[in-house]
């Protein structure tokens, strides 16, 4: 706190019912006026003669002071009060109404049983919207495909070069370090048999049937979902949603579809290039560590790898970047009200997606071992 | 019997974003007690000038002086110091969306002062009840409010410290005619009452004609006079004549003569 200017302190003195007030009655007093007024008045009762004459400043906080001893002690008076104290104070006994600050106190049993009916009615209701949502989302695809303007193809391929190409940095690295990882690791345990030449195993199967994708997938949900929600909610808050529909431009058409499109074509791309790039990772570990030739590693990988599992890698990519993409807009459709709710509804977005994936992986995983692929 | 020492001082002020200039050469001085209007055309910078004072907006060159202080280039306590001697009420109210109407009048008595919280609450409930908000106002949140109380509310805040000084940014901007008259005759009172400076910007005519004091008119990248309306009248400038001559500009004038035939200003006898 910033030291207050010299001033005379605000003094206080009390004779009989006459109470004298001297110095300046502000706001950088209040701390001492509100200490020392029931300190002075202290065994005092009855109507008081307040003399204001030594006063050299007042503002509306020093007013309210005097508003309230005069309001408290009825039959009180003011002496010596300059003209604009006078109007100050009554201007503030004008502004005198009993104002409610703070929501009705309800208590505790009922509050807690309140929020937690709240968060069973918000989930019923966000499943309930959210399936309407996916739906919306399918129809808008249908009417664009089969009527009207048609998919937007210049908002898909910005948005594919946001979701897209811009994350190639980021999801290179990550995977190029997880591959390292994945065949030191295997590495140290396989050592112990002599059997390091299936790191290559390891690190060829792994990666394209599962840590390639569902990690690609984390980290665009992590970009992707949060933009989206964010972006869309902004555009709420601003009231450009409405203005689309007004002008009679459909919100899912324009925003939605063309990231959901979007994410269907770059998922499959990114966790093509994610596996990749995880390959070298193991690869370049391999040679400089465990002393496996590029050509052995390569020749290795296509004996032990099936297809089948780079296809089942495959197939669960555009399923992952259209639900990224559907939950991350329907968040962002959910924003409303104020800044907070932008930022509640962006870490919704993140934390849904990334656990959907990962539920959806674990049902791929299931589903294609039963089927026979192994 | 004022002192005559400007409380707003502004002196070669110019203003740049890239290639653009905004401002060059631009001085203005503002007295202590008066309400000094603001008004130039679309883009020609009030809200830059505006934002210049206040120190949000770091001139490319020039000086400006609040209360006597330079207002850029001050340590954190110097700026708390100086900031809190003014109150501002910004174009779309800014109002902290997180908190409710009496949390955001509390946030600069929080700031700079620790008052017990019943103290608190009483100062927030007779600026709430000065701005002319209903008492059921206070524990709302701003995305509750319309138009008219979110202006009113960041009023409210805008006064919670008792400013000295108090700039508004378009208050009346939409706002119905009759509310915009009530915030007229609102700032009046309170500079009456508190004795605040205040520097107004503004499109609307009839603010200008019921309150303010001076006109200070931005043109061409500086203020190109500041005086009364009737003396700015007789201003030989396009944009002058057309914007106080044109068909708004006399129903304003009109409008005016009719309500208050004695529009003698308190910054007239100083």
């Amino acid at each position: 706190m910033p030291a207050a200017p010299a001033a005379p302190p605000v003094t206080l003195t009390l004779e009989g019912d006459r109470l004298g007030l001297a110095g300046r009655l502000t706001i950088c007093r209040a701390t001492t006026l509100e200490a020392d007024l029931p300190l002075a008045l202290a065994g005092s009762e009855g109507p008081l003669t307040i003399d204001l004459s030594r006063v050299e400043g007042m503002d509306t906080v020093g007013a309210w002071f005097v508003h309230r001893l005069l309001r408290d002690r009825p039959g009180s008076r003011l002496e010596g009060a300059s003209a604009d104290a006078e109007r100050l104070i009554a201007e503030v006994a004008h502004a005198d109404r009993p104002v409610r600050l703070r929501p009705d106190h309800v208590p505790f049993l009922e509050r807690e049983l309140g929020k937690l009916g709240a968060y069973v009615f918000e989930f019923f209701h966000t499943l309930s919207t959210s399936l309407a949502f996916i739906g919306l989302t399918l129809v808008a695809g249908w009417r664009a495909l089969t009527q009207g303007r048609g998919v937007r193809w210049g908002a898909v391929t910005v948005q594919m070069e946001q979701t897209g190409v811009n994350a190639l940095g980021i999801i290179g690295l990550m995977s190029f370090l997880i591959g390292i990882v994945l065949a030191q690791q295997g590495a140290v345990q396989l050592q112990q048999f002599g059997a390091e030449i299936f790191v290559i195993n390891l690190v060829g199967r792994a990666t394209f049937r599962e840590l390639g994708i569902l990690l690609t997938a984390i980290m665009v949900a992590g970009r992707s979902a949060s933009a989206f929600a964010a972006q869309i909610g902004a555009m709420k808050l601003a009231e450009e949603v409405d203005a689309m529909r007004t002008i009679g431009i459909d919100p899912m058409e324009v925003l939605v579809l063309p990231r959901v499109i979007a994410m269907i074509l770059m998922m499959p791309l990114l966790a093509f290039y994610a596996s990749i790039l995880s390959i070298v990772g193991g690869g370049l570990f391999a040679w400089l560590s465990l002393e496996i030739p590029p050509a052995t590693f390569v020749q290795r990988l296509r004996e032990v790898v099936p297809l089948t599992d780079f296809w089942i890698g495959m197939s669960k990519a555009p399923v992952f970047g259209a639900l990224i993409a559907v939950i991350g807009c329907f968040q962002g459709f959910q924003v409303s009200g104020n800044a907070e709710s932008v930022g509640q509804r962006t870490t919704l977005a993140v934390v849904q997606a990334i656990f959907v994936v990962i539920v959806l992986d674990a049902f791929f995983a299931v589903f294609y071992t039963a089927i026979g692929f192994k | 019997m004022r002192n005559r020492e400007p409380i707003i001082r502004v002196q070669g002020l110019k203003n740049q974003f890239g290639a653009q200039v905004v401002h060059q050469g631009l001085d203005l001085d503002v007295m202590p007690g008066e309400i000094l209007g603001v008004v130039g055309g679309s883009g020609s910078g009030k809200s830059v000038l505006l934002r210049s004072i206040i120190g949000l907006q770091q001139p490319a060159e020039g000086h400006v002086e609040v209360l006597g202080r330079a207002v850029t280039g001050n340590d954190a306590t110097e700026d708390a110091d100086l900031t809190r001697q003014w109150g501002v009420l910004f174009q779309g109210g800014a109002l902290f969306s997180g908190m409710t109407v009496a949390e955001n009048v509390q946030v600069p008595l929080r700031e700079y002062f620790s008052l017990s919280d019943a103290l608190m609450g009483e100062i927030a409930s007779y600026k709430v009840a000065m701005v002319g908000l209903p008492p059921e106002a206070g524990p709302k949140y701003p995305s509750e409010l319309s138009g008219g109380m979110k202006k009113r509310a960041a009023l409210a805040r805008a006064l919670a410290l008792d400013p000295q000084l108090l700039f508004l940014d378009e208050p009346t901007a939409g706002l119905d005619p009759i509310a915009a008259q009530g915030f007229d005759a609102l700032i009046r009172t309170l500079k009456e009452t508190m004795g605040l400076t205040v520097f107004l910007i503004t499109h609307d005519l009839d603010t200008l004609y019921a309150i303010c004091d001076r006109v200070a008119v931005i043109a061409d990248r500086k203020i190109i006079a500041v005086d009364r309306i009737e003396a700015l009248k007789q201003l030989d400038h396009p944009w002058v004549q057309e914007y106080f001559s044109g068909p708004r500009g006399r129903a304003a004038a009109t409008a005016q003569g009719a309500r208050r035939p004695e529009s003698a200003s308190s910054y007239e006898e100083a």
